[in-house]
């Protein structure tokens, strides 16, 4: 029997680090996400966790420790937000490069400036290509479950790579849900013991990391972490079909929403997903054959897996909650355009800009995504303007 | 493991990774040498204050503790035994 | 989703309207709904205007977003009701709360489009019973009697165990919350 709970995202990631238990956490507050080392070091305190808690001084310090802590043979978690990813950003890529499983919680948050504390993804952007796994997550529940499931895919032997948890800033991380939590016995059984073959502590088996890696081998050792990445996706599949025979909860790489039948969709993630499901269903009401894909899995990026979920379709919306000010559009946008062609599958697609700051996405917001598509779906010619503001003041 | 130039990328350690210890014996470091250390043996009182402090372990020692003449192949140069010795038993000399 | 109550919560920062909104989150969570409280969060000043809302179904809720047609309104701060349109989007059927010692005549004038407007002295009741200004206890019952998301009684007794959890150490102060509860839930009146 599953726990019934309320608990807002950061609670809910927050009481997950706990049940996981790492041997270390290493962490420094900034908003969204301060609450999660906030009430993580409650556990710490009252001696309900065995963690190691080090308050750092900085974000850069905070993954430094948990990359001296994971090399060293222990299993380390953070937590982080916007600028505080942005300062960690250069042993973010350390600790991919090094193949340390640490775990993350990204609650995400605006890059400044100007200063905004609120949510879109561009921290998370900002990262897209340094070697972490990134799961996104539609509420408390998915945050929660998405983190159980962390340690196994991280630290598989085949993967072995840094994996970063994201959830929308205030929207979820601070909205008090119903929550079903696991036991802590049985988060336990299914995270499982971290044994890693090599490590620093090891005094028999003698180890030196991160050594100089020139023209002869640079090249070598990123390739050997892009397989990785791509043993991810048959892992992050076995980790959710046990996942599910554990909770009844199914996970994949994408949610499908009403896509069989629909002509169109809207394809998003996190908390927007779900404003997204009311809309879709209001609109079935209706009678209009509208439908949506929630990605879960953003690294590694499940092209084929889109490109054939949304082939039947005759134009989609792709938005992106953060822009890439590249002149052609948002990351999510680019990315899935590149899987249709590679893939040979011609759908009309285009790039809403939302959310930005923490911009409100309504359901109208989404109602005039659909419509818009019905527009697209009917038109003989190539889409207009494919790269497009959703929820911004313009002159008319 | 040997790794070499010529080792396939799905064959070599992950990050880099050295799972050995001591391999530094396997890199011939006397190449980078610009100056080298020479030995006065009349000097030299086996004061034992030049090994210990020797980087590459360039001045082999013997059961007895007493030293011998270097190892060319591992010696950089740094010159930091000419540095310790207060005996001048020891003078840095371009190659 | 039709058995959806959407709630929005108008107060200033320190008067406790965000607890106000979790609680009531809380209470309603007991009964077996399902559940949202959220604050909108801004640069936090005491004293500054704040909003906060609730979401409550009986099933499962995946809108989110701010809310703009609010089934019901509540006003914890009075002077509110000079600096905010506290009515915008309200729905027609829905109601309003104020927590206010103004008179018909006071509030009308004030808000003169809208007719289900309904107004509790939480001041007076709170320091009758509580000793001091806590506004949060008698809105929570004010909230519960008008929009009828549960039972009285029930409502009641999931507090009782609500408050037996929060005030383990202090348990003087029990009664006095539950008394808050009991007047308030009799002292509301529609205008």
């Amino acid at each position: 029997m599953s726990i019934r709970e309320r608990l807002s995202g950061n609670e809910a990631t927050a009481l997950g680090m706990k049940q996981i238990n790492p041997d270390v956490v290493a962490a420094f507050p900034i908003t969204p996400s301060t609450e999660i080392p906030q009430y993580f070091s409650t556990f710490v305190s009252n001696g309900s966790v065995d963690t190691e808690f080090v308050a750092v001084e900085s974000e850069h310090s905070a993954m430094s420790a948990c990359i001296g802590a994971e090399a060293a043979g222990a299993r380390a978690m953070t937590a982080t937000s916007s600028n505080g990813l942005a300062l960690m950003w250069e042993m973010v890529n350390i600790a991919s490069s090094l193949r340390l499983p640490i775990v993350m919680a990204l609650v995400n948050r605006a890059i400044s400036g100007p200063l905004n504390i609120h949510c879109d993804h561009s921290d998370a952007m900002g990262v897209r290509d340094a070697g972490w796994i990134m799961l996104f997550s539609e509420n408390n529940q998915e945050a929660y479950d998405n983190l159980i499931m962390a340690h196994r895919i991280a630290e598989h032997k085949e993967v072995l790579l840094p994996l970063m948890v994201c959830q929308d800033g205030f929207i979820t991380s601070h909205s008090i849900e119903n929550i079903e939590l696991i036991e802590d016995d049985k988060v336990k059984a299914f995270v499982g013991k971290y044994e890693p073959k090599d490590y620093l502590l090891n005094k028999k088996n003698p180890l030196s990391i991160g050594p100089l890696d020139l023209q002869a081998y640079l090249f070598e050792h990123k390739a050997a972490e892009a397989d990785a990445m791509r043993n991810a996706k048959k892992v992050i599949l076995e980790v959710a079909d046990d996942f599910e025979k554990l909770t009844g909860r199914k996970y994949s790489f994408f949610e499908e929403y009403k896509l069989e039948d629909a002509e169109v969709a809207i394809i998003c993630m996190n908390s927007t997903a779900g404003t997204a499901k009311a809309t879709v269903d209001e609109l079935r009401d209706k009678g209009v054959k509208v439908g949506l894909l929630k990605l879960r899995v953003f690294r590694p990026f499940p092209a084929e897996e889109i490109a054939n979920a949304i082939a039947h379709l005759k134009a989609v919306a792709i938005l992106d909650r953060a822009d890439s000010l590249n002149a052609v559009g948002g990351v999510l946008f680019q990315d899935i355009t590149s899987a249709l062609y590679v893939n040979n599958k011609n759908v009309k697609a285009v790039n809403y800009i939302y959310g930005i700051g923490g911009r409100d996405t309504k359901m109208d917001d989404l109602e005039k995504v659909y419509n818009d598509l019905l527009e697209i779906k009917d038109s003989e010619n190539k889409v207009e303007n494919p790269y497009r503001y959703l929820g911004l003041r313009k002159e008319d | 493991m040997e790794i070499n130039p010529n080792t396939p990328y799905n064959k070599i350690t992950i990050g880099g990774n050295i799972c050995e210890a001591g391999n530094a014996k396997n890199f011939k470091t006397g190449d980078w040498r610009s100056v080298a250390p020479k030995w006065i043996e009349e000097n030299c009182k086996q004061c034992g204050l030049c090994f210990p402090v020797c980087p590459e372990d360039a001045i082999p020692v013997t059961k007895e503790q007493k030293r011998t003449d270097y190892d060319y192949d591992a010696c950089k140069g740094c010159g930091i035994c000419a540095k310790v010795c207060p005996f001048k038993a020891i003078e840095m000399k371009e190659e | 989703m039709n058995n959806l109550i959407e709630i929005r919560w108008h107060g200033r920062g320190g008067q406790g309207t965000k607890t106000a909104s979790l609680l009531l989150a809380e209470v309603a969570f007991s009964t077996g709904k399902y559940v949202q409280g959220f604050p909108e969060y801004g640069p936090e000043r005491m004293g500054a205007p704040l909003t906060a809302y609730n979401r409550i179904s009986d099933t499962p809720i995946t809108i989110h977003s701010n809310i703009y047609e609010p089934d019901y309104v509540i006003v914890v701060d009075d002077t509110l009701l000079d600096s905010i349109d506290v009515t915008e989007g309200l729905k027609k059927d829905g109601a309003i709360i104020i927590n206010t010692t103004k008179n018909k005549e006071e509030i009308t004038k004030k808000i003169p489009n809208y007719n289900n407007i309904y107004t509790i002295d939480a001041k007076t009741i709170s320091i009758e019973t509580l000793g001091k200004y806590f506004p949060n206890t008698p809105m929570l019952a004010a909230v519960v009697k008008v929009s009828g998301i549960m039972e009285e009684e029930e409502f009641l007794k999931n507090m009782r165990q609500s408050f037996n959890h929060k005030f383990a150490k202090k348990p003087e102060v029990i009664d006095g919350n539950m008394k808050a509860l009991e007047l308030a839930l009799q002292k509301i009146h529609k205008l």
